[in-house]
Parts: structure tokens; C-alpha cells; sequence
């Protein structure tokens, strides 16, 4: 049987299951998303796009969903301490899938600001919401992003109005727990207003008695001359499945960061399709993947530079111990008309043992004549001559290997303006090299 | 501003200098393919039995395949059925072909005159021997016995399967097996004719071997087929020109190019295409679907491809290299130059499987006009080759506002060991250099071309002597006037 039947099975027989317990709005994209996702089917690695990554394998396992909705007996405010310390957030925790309203930050939000669950949304301002949900995710397109719009019940909703600036980062705990192997769907729509600024975490904890396989579909929009940061922090298992596919589009003058940590995972593919569809538009893309054992990371992503003098930045670094795998694909897009942009794309890898395998695939597609684009990308080890160095001075070949492991990545590290997490990222990655990070058998969310 | 438009309509309309048609009485089959048609070109070849059922192997495969779409092009519609597949020029005539140059049929030799490559001046001038291909089978060998003393091979491939059995049996079809791909699918089953090389061990070849390809009958696909083979410690260069008439139907070229190398051998293959590239409008041009591809078995071997790309109105292929000798070496040297509608997807392949091999990548695109320029390339590293190491360059330059430049690189790194690097830039030529140029003196439009010959350079000054001046005149004359 094909993985994607059982998709449509269920859809065929719990659709309305599905339907009762979701906000009607979700509902309305529902029944296009289901056609498009029996009509594309899984992409294969034949496809472009998903040259490395095995989707259909992804997928073929049976897992539970909660598609009626049960609460989860378990507090996480009360559970889950936060990995970094001294790091004052607003912090919101979605579980499984389900946006956690029963205890909220005790500091309010300014004035106007929104961040709750879409279902809480779509009473508040029903219409904003219409205005914005699956606006940017095209489910005709890509075949994930119709199952994600296919199964979606619910999901969270930031909004920041005009000229507000939020001080505060707002910090998204993902929480994965479950007794059986769960699939969940996840969803985020960030609007970001004209001249207002937001920087927001998100960090994806599992637990590791069992698997999960979660999609997620993230659409920001960021309004003229606005500012959006957005962090994702993965820390699962191996048992982890994650497919998230994030879409932004942003207006004049706007400026963006998106950056992606991937420190200990199973199974990951990000893909990061930003539009630059306003002049002066600016963003910088950011990817740091620790993986070892089996674990396998790819990132895929595509700035499409529509209007003339926008600007955009890619730097992705890769560390492959074991037999992990690592895969980027970068496509930067300058559309005819689209003068004076300029594109920088960089990524480096370093590939630790035999086994691990690395794909890299920068690409520049230009049909505008003024413009400055470079790429960049390596594949290569530690230097042997630092290597040397080091030991020379009476420093450990292991000490002096992750000394320089740890040098490579900080690059990627110090992009980051929240000083605290920054600081945590540091002492995390050191942690992570040293192979300490993965040992922590003591608490379930905390890998 | 009206100047320089004068100056772009001026060289927009230019003709195709080399388009024209020899009146040669010329043997074409009935249009269409079938394998029919396979078995009749074998036997107009008499060729022996495993040659044929080669032939109709790949048929068989070929009619099983779909032709591939995911290139960065537009590949108009081809009308398989529509195409003849065998044209021979010299059929009519002596069966033994022509001894001397005087018997050479008049009219092909004031066809080589008007391309500018007389054979007598390049025997008298550059030493070269030139196997002139047209339409499918060679016409005349030259300096045969010269390069025969040394014991080098250097003749048509139908020849060499009548006289070197063995030889072509033992390697046609080892570096680029019939299954391929699509385009080589086909040529392996209806190749009419190409050149064939070897050299035997120790043999440093003494000259430049060279051969022209040019279409001359209307619709008649040309399927070239050469392999060259360099035994151990053996030495070659070799050079490819090509030039074609003007036709208004898109003409059909799917070659194929097998290179083996052996230990401590050296083989040099270098090419200047300028087909017809259509016109203006985009109306015909050249459909140049290559397959080319050198396996370097022997340890300490080295390959160096360099490609200079201006003509035909598609241009799909990738010069290959296969490393599987250990401490082998390859490169690639590659200018492609579009203008009009003309639209390139080129590139190479670096696959790593030996020990401590070594590949460079340089290409250089320039894109003029509504052309689109694509570089696509991959870098393959396997398991076992340890402390390989690659670096590519790719470049593109962007002449006007409707043309486009793509770069694709394909890294595959499973090894530990290699370092593999990956560059490339994309712009316009320089606002600062202009005015440089200008404040001296020097007008936009020599200036244009005096930045992109300096441009190119690194790849022009790979190619052999005779050829580099070519080149630079073909570069010149394929971006004059491109800036407006």
C-alpha cells in the first residue's frame, strides 16, 4: 500500500471527526487541501525539492492522532524547566499539537497583541484571521502542506499590531508526550504589522519513550518596514520524526531573521520558502545542525527576491558525526525587474567520520542583469594544522578537535540577539560535543 | 542612447556567418526511425553482427524511455520520426574515398574553404591532422601515416570496427553505457560516424589531432560517436570544432564523446561549438544534446576537458569525468556565451572513487539578450575516496535585463576525508572598469569586450593555440554591441 493512502483513508472516514473539533475556518480549506494531497501524493526523491529526504519511508508507519481532542493530564509549567536560564520570555507552551491555555505568562502583553490558540483567534477576530490563514501555503503545491491543511485542528496565533514593538521574546515551547506513537499537526500563522518589531523562540522538546512524527506549517507575514525574528531550536530524539514547512512574505523595507538549531534530532526537514516581495526588503537565513548516529537533517530553502533592491543573507553550517546524514539546499530566485538585489548564500559542512554523508546544492537563478549574488559552500574536515597547533600546547586531541568543532559553528551562533539564549546556545553546543546532551536520561523533556 | 541602439540592431541582424549549404550529392534514407532503419544503417556500414545487436539493444531501450524534461530549458517538441538518420556525402563516389586532396569533391573543399579551415593550410600551417566529418562519415584522414609510424590510431570509428575489431569492441560503450540516458540511448542505436583514437603505451602523440563536425543536410540528425582511448603512460590532445549551415527546422545533434585514460596517460579534449544558434527571434538553431565522458582508470591519470560554448540554440550537456584511478585528475574549463534566445544547461560531473584524486572546476557564463545560461554540476565523493579533493568556480555575467543565469551545483560528499569546495558569483560587468576603460578613452563597446576576454581568460588560455585565437574571435564576435 502506498504511505499515502492511510491519509486518505482516514480522511475519508474521521473527516468529520476532524471537522467537529476544529474551528470552522480550518474547515474551509479542508476539503482542496484533501484533493491536492491525493492528486500530488508523497513526493518522492525524485522530486526536486525532496532529492534527500525519503518522505514516503516518513510517513508509512501507523500512528495514533488525537483527533478528538483529549486534554493531556500534565501542567508543563509545572514540569518543564526551561533549557536557558536568565532568558525572560513570555513563554507559551503548545502540547502535541494543542495550544496550552489553561495557565498563561503572568507579564501581559502590550496593548493589541495577540498570541493564543487559532480557535481563540477565530472568535476574537475572525476576520483577521480569514485575511491571513492559508494565504501563504499554497496546498497545491507541495504535497505536505496539504496533509498539514488536510488534518490541522487547531494551532497558534501571534499577532503584533501596527508600530508595536514587542521587548519581551515570545517563547513557544513545543511539547511532544504521548503513550502511544503520535503523529501531530501543527500550525502557526505570525502576522507582524506595518512598523512593529517581534522576536520569537521556538523550541521543540519530545519525549523519548515513543515516536512522533509532526508536521508543521508556519506562514508569517511581515508588514512594511516591520521586524521578525524568528528561532527554532529543535532538541528531540531519534525516534523523531519533524517536517516543518515555513512560508513568509514580507513587504517593503521589512526585515527578517529565521534561524533554525538543529542540536538533537531523528529525522528533520526543514523547508523555508521566503518572499521578498516588497522593495528594500531584507532577510538573513541561519542553520546550525549538530547531527550524529543516524540522525538526518535537511534544510531547503528558497528566497525569491521579487522586488528590485531587496536584500538577502544565507549561512548554514553542518557538523556529521556517525552515519548522519545532512542535506541543504538553497535556491536564491531573482525574478526579471528585480534590480539592485543582492544575495549572499554560504554553507559549510564538516563531515567527522566515513559514514557521514553530506548533500549540498546551492543554487542561483537570476533574470535581472543588476544584481551581486555569490554562493559559497564546502565540504571538508578540521584543520590539521590547527589540529597540530593545539597539541603542540599540551591540549588534547579531543579537547583541540572540539575546541575547533565548536569554533566552526560559533559563527552561526553569534547571529543570534537574544544575549541569553545566545549564551545557552554556546554552553548547549559545547555540551552537545562533548555528548552529554543526548545522555540525560533523567527527565523526559529535557534531552 | 540612440547610438547604441543603432549598434545592437546592427549586430542583432548580423547573419550567421556560416550559414550555407554545400550542394553535395548526399545519400539520405527515408525520414523516420524504426528498426528497420537501425538494421539498415548497420548493414550500409557492414558492420559486424555484435555491433549491430548492440545497435538494436539500445533501440529497444530507447523505445522504452521517456525524453527527459528536467533541464532548465525549453526543449521544443522533437519529431523523432521526422529526422533522417543516416546522410553519407561521399557515397556516389569512389568506394575507397579519396587518396589525395585533389580528389576531394570540389564543392567540400570550397566548404572548408568557406568556413575558414582549408585543409592544406592547416596541414601546411599547424602540423594538424584533421579528420573533417560531415554529415556522418569522414571524408578524408590526414597525416595517417605519420601518426601511424608511432603506431596511434587515428581514423573513423566505421573504419576502425572493419580494422581494429577487437580494440572497439573492448571499449564502445564502457564509458557511456547504451543506457545512459535517453540521447545516448539513441545514439547508440542509429551513430552513423565519428573518430576514433588510440594511443598505444608510452606514445606521446606529436600533434594536435583534430576533427570538425558540421550538419550539412537538411534534417539530418547528426549522431557522432567518438572514443578515444590513451594506453598507459600515453599523451594526447584533442580538438573538436564545430560549425553549421543556417537552417530554419531545429537540427538534431546527439553525440557521444567516451574518453578511457589509463595509468599515468593524459588526454586533453578541448571544443569550440558555433552551430547555428537561430536566429533573432529564436526562430531554429541546433539542438546540441551531448553525452561526453571520460573514465580515467589508471592510476596518476589526467583528463582536462575545455569547452568554449557561443553556438546552437540549445545547448544540454555535461563533460564528464569518472576517478576511479587512483591519484587521478580532471578538469573543467568551460565558457559558455548565449545571446538572443539561445539557452545553455552545461556543466560537468566529478565523480570521486578513487584514492587521493583530485578535479577542478572553472566555468564562466555569459548571458546576453533573452538567453538563459545555466550551470549545473555535481561533485560526487564515494566512500572509498580518500582525501579527494575538488574546487569549483563558477561564474556568470549578466549582459542586458532580460537574459538569465542559474547556477545548480550538486555536492555528494560521503567521505571523511575529501575537501570539496563550491564558488560562484553572479553580476554585471562592472560600473568602475567601464568608466575605467572609458576615462581612457576607450568606447563602451570595446570595453565590454576587452572585460569579458579578460574574463574568460582562464578558460581561453587552457585551449590550444589555434583554437584560443578562434575562440577569442568567436567571443568577440558573439557580444559585440550586447550592451544597451
Amino acid at each position: 500500500m502506498n504511505s499515502e493512502q492511510q491519509y486518505i483513508d482516514l480522511y475519508d472516514r474521521y473527516g468529520e471527526v476532524i471537522a467537529s473539533h476544529s474551528p470552522a475556518l480550518l474547515n474551509g480549506l479542508r476539503r482542496q487541501a484533501y484533493e491536492d494531497f491525493r492528486r500530488l501524493k508523497f513526493p518522492t526523491r525524485k522530486s526536486e525539492r525532496y532529492r534527500y529526504s525519503d518522505v514516503p519511508a516518513a510517513f508509512a508507519p501507523d500512528y495514533g492522532l488525537n483527533l478528538k481532542r483529549l486534554d493531556i493530564p500534565v501542567n508543563p509549567y509545572d514540569v518543564f524547566t526551561c533549557d536557558v536560564p536568565n532568558l525572560s520570555t513570555s513563554l507559551y507552551f503548545v502540547v502535541n499539537d494543542a495550544f496550552y491555555d489553561k495557565a498563561r505568562p503572568a507579564a501581559p502583553l502590550p496593548q493589541g497583541v495577540m498570541v493564543c490558540s487559532l480557535r481563540e483567534a477565530a472568535e476574537k477576530c475572525p476576520d483577521l484571521l480569514q485575511a491571513h490563514y492559508g494565504r501563504l501555503a499554497p496546498t497545491g503545491e507541495d504535497a505536505l502542506t496539504a496533509l498539514n491543511t488536510m488534518l490541522v485542528q487547531d494551532g497558534l496565533f501571534i499577532y503584533v499590531p501596527k508600530n508595536t514593538v514587542l521587548e519581551r521574546a515570545v517563547q513557544v515551547v513545543n511539547i511532544l508526550r504521548s503513550d502511544v506513537d503520535l503523529m501531530v499537526n501543527r500550525r502557526v500563522l505570525v502576522v507582524v504589522e506595518e512598523g512593529a518589531q517581534a522576536r520569537i523562540l521556538f523550541c521543540d522538546h519530545a519525549a523519548d519513550d515513543r515516536a512522533f512524527l509532526a508536521t508543521q506549517v508556519v506562514e508569517a507575514f511581515v508588514g512594511e518596514n516591520a521586524r521578525l525574528e524568528l528561532y527554532e531550536l529543535e532538541e528531540t530524539h531519534v525516534k523523531n520524526h519533524r517536517f516543518s514547512n515555513l512560508y513568509a512574505r514580507q513587504a517593503a523595507y521589512s526585515t527578517t531573521v529565521f534561524a533554525g538549531f538543529t542540536l538533537h534530532n531523528g529525522f528533520t526537514r526543514n523547508r523555508t520558502d521566503i518572499v521578498l516581495a516588497g522593495r528594500g526588503a531584507e532577510t538573513s537565513l541561519y542553520g546550525c545542525v549538530i547531527a550524529d548516529q543516524e540522525q538526518h537533517v535537511d534544510n531547503n530553502t528558497l528566497i525569491d527576491h521579487q522586488a528590485p533592491d531587496s536584500h538577502s543573507t544565507e549561512l548554514y553550517k553542518y557538523v556529521l558525526d556517525d552515519r548522519a546524514t545532512g542535506a541543504f539546499a538553497g535556491r536564491v530566485l531573482v525574478r526579471a525587474g528585480a534590480q539592485g538585489v543582492t544575495s549572499q548564500e554560504s554553507n559549510a559542512n564538516l563531515c567527522a567520520t566515513k559514514e557521514a554523508r553530506m548533500y549540498t546544492q546551492p543554487m542561483l537563478e537570476i533574470y535581472a542583469d543588476d544584481v551581486k549574488c555569490s554562493h559559497g559552500s564546502t565540504v571538508g574536515q578540521l584543520d590539521e594544522q590547527a589540529l597540530f597547533y593545539m597539541r603542540q600546547r599540551g591540549i588534547a586531541p579531543e579537547e583541540a578537535r572540539t575546541l575547533l568543532k565548536f569554533a566552526f559553528v560559533a559563527q552561526v551562533l553569534d547571529v543570534l540577539k537574544l544575549d541569553a539564549l545566545r549564551d545557552r546556545l554556546h554552553y548547549l553546543v559545547e555540551k552537545r560535543f562533548r555528548g552529554e546532551l543526548g545522555k540525560c536520561e533523567g527527565c523526559k523533556f529535557r534531552k | 542612447m540612440e547610438e547604441k541602439n543603432k549598434f545592437v540592431r546592427e549586430v542583432a541582424e548580423k547573419k550567421y556567418e556560416y550559414g550555407f549549404t554545400t550542394d553535395v550529392q548526399t545519400e539520405i534514407i527515408d525520414k523516420g526511425l524504426s528498426e528497420e532503419v537501425v538494421r539498415i544503417i548497420s548493414a550500409k556500414k557492414g558492420e559486424p553482427e555484435w555491433l549491430l545487436d548492440f545497435r538494436l539493444k539500445a533501440y529497444r531501450y530507447w523505445l522504452a524511455q521517456r525524453q527527459p524534461d528536467w533541464a532548465h530549458l525549453t526543449l521544443p517538441e522533437i519529431d523523432y520520426q521526422a529526422i533522417s538518420y543516416y546522410a553519407d556525402p561521399t557515397q556516389g563516389r569512389k568506394k575507397d574515398g579519396p587518396k589525395t586532396l585533389d580528389e576531394v569533391d570540389p564543392e567540400l573543399m570550397k566548404t572548408f574553404d568557406k568556413l575558414g579551415i582549408p585543409l592544406e593550410e592547416r596541414l601546411a600551417l599547424s602540423g594538424t591532422a584533421v579528420d573533417a566529418v560531415m554529415d556522418s562519415v569522414s571524408v578524408k584522414t590526414t597525416f595517417k601515416e605519420k601518426l601511424s609510424e608511432k603506431g596511434i590510431i587515428f581514423c573513423s570509428i566505421s573504419e576502425a570496427v572493419r580494422e581494429y575489431p577487437d580494440l572497439v569492441r573492448r571499449y564502445l560503450g564502457t564509458v557511456v553505457p547504451y543506457r545512459d540516458n535517453y540521447f545516448a540511448a539513441l545514439n547508440s542505436a542509429v551513430f552513423s560516424d565519428g573518430s576514433f583514437v588510440y594511443i598505444p603505451k608510452g606514445v606521446r602523440c606529436p600533434m594536435e589531432l583534430s576533427t570538425y563536425f558540421r550538419i550539412n543536410a537538411r534534417n539530418t540528425g547528426q549522431f557522432e560517436r567518438t572514443l578515444i582511448v590513451c594506453d598507459d603512460g600515453g599523451y594526447v590532445s584533442y580538438l573538436e570544432g564545430c560549425t553549421a549551415p543556417m537552417r530554419d527546422e531545429n537540427q538534431l545533434h546527439a553525440a557521444i564523446v567516451e574518453i578511457v585514460v589509463n595509468d599515468n596517460a593524459e588526454v586533453k579534449y578541448s571544443t569550440v561549438q558555433n552551430w547555428y544558434p537561430g536566429d533573432a527571434e529564436g526562430r531554429g538553431g541546433v539542438l546540441n544534446l551531448v553525452t561526453k565522458r571520460g573514465h580515467l582508470r589508471g592510476a596518476n591519470s589526467k583528463l582536462s576537458w575545455t569547452q568554449v560554448e557561443t553556438g546552437s540554440a540549445i545547448t544540454w550537456k555535461y563533460p564528464s569525468c569518472v576517478l576511479s584511478g587512483d591519484n587521478s585528475q580532471a578538469e573543467f574549463y568551460s565558457v559558455a556565451v548565449t545571446n538572443n534566445y539561445q539557452q545553455a544547461d552545461t556543466g560537468t560531473k566529478m565523480i570521486h572513487l578513487g584514492r587521493n584524486t583530485r578535479s577542478t572546476i572553472i566555468s564562466k557564463g555569459i548571458s546576453a539578450g533573452r538567453s538563459q545560461n545555466s550551470y549545473r554540476g555535481l561533485v560526487r565523493v564515494a566512500p572509498g575516496a580518500d582525501g579527494a579533493r575538488n574546487y569549483s568556480s563558477c561564474d556568470s555575467l549578466l549582459l542586458g535585463s532580460e537574459c538569465g543565469a542559474h547556477t545548480f551545483p550538486y555536492m555528494d560528499v560521503q567521505n571523511d576525508t575529501a575537501v570539496v569546495e563550491h564558488e560562484a558569483t553572479t553580476s554585471k560587468i562592472s560600473e568602475d572598469q567601464l568608466f575605467y576603460c572609458n576615462q581612457r578613452g576607450i568606447p563602451t563597446e570595446e570595453a565590454v569586450g576587452l572585460i569579458v576576454n579578460g574574463y574568460a581568460k582562464e578558460v581561453i588560455n587552457k585551449l590550444p593555440m589555434e583554437f584560443a585565437v578562434e575562440a577569442q574571435k568567436l567571443l568577440s564576435v558573439s557580444l559585440e554591441g550586447t550592451v544597451g
